[in-house]
């Protein structure tokens, strides 16, 4: 889960990362109190979760209350890069800058290690640091058990060669940066720039947290963190009912089980709508290894309910759990939803194969729902779930 | 011959006496393995009975390898003890942990794996988030249903479970060697170079089919090292090419961010290290037969 850069900053705060004030509200009216508690001046930024912001105009200066509305007026609203702006950082105005700096922490998944990196060459975008200066950007490997402590992190400084009177400051920083990293299961935590004042002080002006949601289990308070607002309906009505699912913009909807199967079909379904109108699939979602009728009603309820879809492809490899299982769950999730008065009346396609196939595609003809189709292989059924969406276009 | 898991594997289950333990550890003792023991330190000194084989339980994964000469140990234990539970089995330097749990926190993941590496890997860890090994007809361990296929001569390794499942059912009738999920995660203990450098290793593959999915540069690698390394033919599969970038697409290290990660370049890659890719599962498993027939 990405954080916005107030979120960043409150977490960087309560892990002891010097940060200047600043707090976010939602109205411009709230603009004018809030700019008034730091003294009369601040800057408006915008919060959205995307680099660019201040090219595209969402960073103001605000040199009284009255400017600091003026100026959150003018972002609230506005479109960054597609990110409507419904939120504003009011934050303190920084002292006069002297230098520019990057540090971050990450999982270096290659290596199966955390990965410091840090450049005297910060205030940029740092990929393009990477790739036209390199040697500009020190990455220093990480070990999860050891961590970092002061001797480690005046080697990283030393390593990206910060000059001699930053060093021990920003060495500092990367201690309670990690503190960071760790207290709260990141999976990045970044600070672009951390500068150097012209009164001496090292402070992060703007910086990315992403948070690892296989932590949620120790970390109460990160559920608060999550931008409802912005999730799409479909997703976190999947969420609410602890489906793994991911809206995307096609026409036929899919259910599989296992991560892998989903993605391999979505990418089948993709490959056959090349044929069928250049249809696409509409979503991701995995409902696991069970596959219980209440879970393959849950899902169907959220395929059905979106109005993109027009196919729907249910692929079932049986594993442990068998067709005849599956099957059963398919047919009692029909009823289900029949009984909620939830009819379908979109296509159905369903292919099953594993363990116990023949009997869960005999429960299927059984039952004959008049829009529920067996196709029994499945590059054959994605086809089939293609065609029947082209045709519904 | 197999790789990592054979007939003589002695396996323990740390998390034997939960749910899905119970369940897995009566369908791994009904392919045929060799079980001989759980760990649960509450339940120390009991027997477990699996419809007439009793499986006594250990405090500790030492104390069940000390009395059973266990070589394997198989891991149902939750995500919040996953940590301590794989630490256990590095200091107890059980030469193979499967560590078949799903949604481990990657700073306990990233910190295991960095306490194998300080105990200089004397245990190889499988996962985490994956669904085990299987040498079919000698032994199974992890949850791979063991009647998909039979043993044979193809050499399987996949991040994905039931794409494992799917390929192992579309090349039945040839049947595997082995069959080595290796897991979804963003840090996972065995790779797909592991796994290749064992399978070239093995006299009974005679090839080997790699099943990757978006994120990381796991294949990347793999192709380079097929290319300097492998001499059996090797043929491939890779999920996601649909996948948009920023989400995570089931596993919580399938996600494509910027230009890196994405399907299509795993793709090239192996193709230019002279991997077959197929565009669908069932096309990867017919490639896989032209090869084998010659």
């Amino acid at each position: 889960m990405d954080l916005f850069e107030y979120q960043a900053r409150d977490l960087f705060a309560k892990h002891g990362v010097p940060v200047l004030a600043g707090e976010v509200i939602d109205t411009p009216e709230a603009a004018r109190e809030a700019t008034e508690r730091l003294g009369g001046k601040s800057v408006v930024k915008a919060q959205v979760k995307v680099g660019g912001r201040g090219k595209a105009g969402g960073v103001k200066l605000a040199a009284s209350a009255d400017e600091a509305v003026a100026r959150a007026t003018d972002i609230l609203g506005m479109d960054i890069k597609g990110h409507t702006v419904h939120k504003v950082m009011i934050a303190e105005l920084s002292p006069e800058i002297e230098a520019e700096y990057y540090v971050s922490y990450l999982l270096d998944r290659t290596n199966r290690t955390f990965l410091a990196m840090a450049s005297v060459q910060g205030g940029m975008d740092i990929e393009e640091v990477a790739e036209k200066t390199p040697e500009a950007l020190a990455k220093v490997p990480v070990n999860a058990v050891e961590g970092v402590n002061i001797e480690k992190a005046r080697e990283i400084v030393a390593q990206a060669k910060f000059p001699a009177d930053v060093a021990e400051g920003v060495a500092e920083a990367m201690v309670t940066l990690w503190d960071t990293f760790v207290a709260e299961d990141a999976l990045l935590v970044e600070v672009n720039p951390l500068v150097k004042t012209k009164d001496g002080r090292i402070l992060a002006l703007d910086g990315k947290v992403s948070l690892d949601e296989n932590a949620d289990f120790r970390q109460p308070d990160h559920e608060a963190l999550e931008d409802k607002d912005a999730a799409n309906p479909l997703e976190a009505a999947a969420k609410a009912k602890n489906l793994n699912y991911v809206k995307l913009d096609g026409e036929v909807g899919i259910i599989g089980n296992g991560a892998g199967l989903v993605m391999s079909t979505l990418d089948v379904v993709a490959y056959a709508g090349e044929n069928h109108g250049d249809v696409k699939p509409a979503n991701f979602l995995d409902i696991g290894g069970g596959a219980s009728a209440e879970v393959m009603a849950n899902g169907l309820e959220i395929i059905l309910g979106d109005p993109d879809v027009k196919s729907v492809f249910v692929n079932v490899f049986g594993g442990i759990t068998a067709c005849d299982e599956v099957a059963n769950g398919i047919v009692q999730a029909l009823e289900l939803l029949k009984s909620k008065g939830e009819e379908v009346t979109k296509p159905l396609v369903v292919r099953l194969d594993g363990n116990n196939a023949e009997l869960g595609r005999k429960i299927l003809s059984d039952a004959n729902h008049p829009l529920v189709q067996r196709v029994d292989t499945m590059d054959g059924a994605a086809d089939k779930a293609a065609e029947l969406a082209a045709a519904a276009k | 011959m197999a790789i990592f898991l054979n007939k003589d594997s002695k396996v323990i289950v740390q998390g034997m006496t939960g749910a899905t333990g119970m369940k897995h550890t009566k369908l791994m003792l009904g392919d045929g393995t060799d079980i001989v023991g759980g760990v649960n330190p509450r339940k120390a000194g009991t027997k477990v009975d699996f419809d007439g084989t009793e499986v006594p339980v250990f405090g500790t994964v030492k104390e069940a390898m000390e009395a059973t000469g266990a070589n394997v140990s198989v891991l149902f234990v939750p995500p919040a003890f996953s940590k301590a539970a794989v630490v256990e089995a590095i200091d107890a330097e059980i030469p193979l942990a499967v560590v078949i749990t799903e949604g481990i926190a990657v700073h306990d993941s990233a910190a295991f794996w960095a306490y194998a590496k300080s105990k200089g890997n004397k245990t190889r860890i499988i996962g985490p988030n994956c669904p085990g090994l299987i040498t079919p007809g000698q032994s199974n361990a992890g949850i791979i249903p063991g009647d998909i296929t039979k043993p044979g001569r193809i050499g399987l390794v996949s991040k994905s479970g039931t794409l494992t499942y799917q390929m192992m059912y579309e090349l039945r009738d040839i049947g595997f060697s082995s069959a080595v999920g290796i897991g979804g995660d963003p840090v996972i203990g065995t790779t797909h170079i592991d796994a290749l450098e064992a399978f070239e290793a093995d006299p009974d593959t005679d090839l080997i089919v790699m099943i990757g999915e978006i994120g990381g540069d796991a294949e990347e690698r793999a192709a380079d090292y097929i290319k300097a390394n492998v001499t059996k033919p090797v043929v491939g599969y890779v999920a996601g090419f649909t996948a948009p970038e920023g989400k995570t697409m089931g596993h919580a290290g399938a996600i494509v961010s910027g230009s890196s990660g994405t399907a299509a370049a795993k793709k090239e890659a192996l193709e230019a290290a002279g991997v077959k890719v197929g565009k669908t599962p069932t096309e990867t498993a017919k490639l896989a037969r032209a090869i084998l027939a010659g």
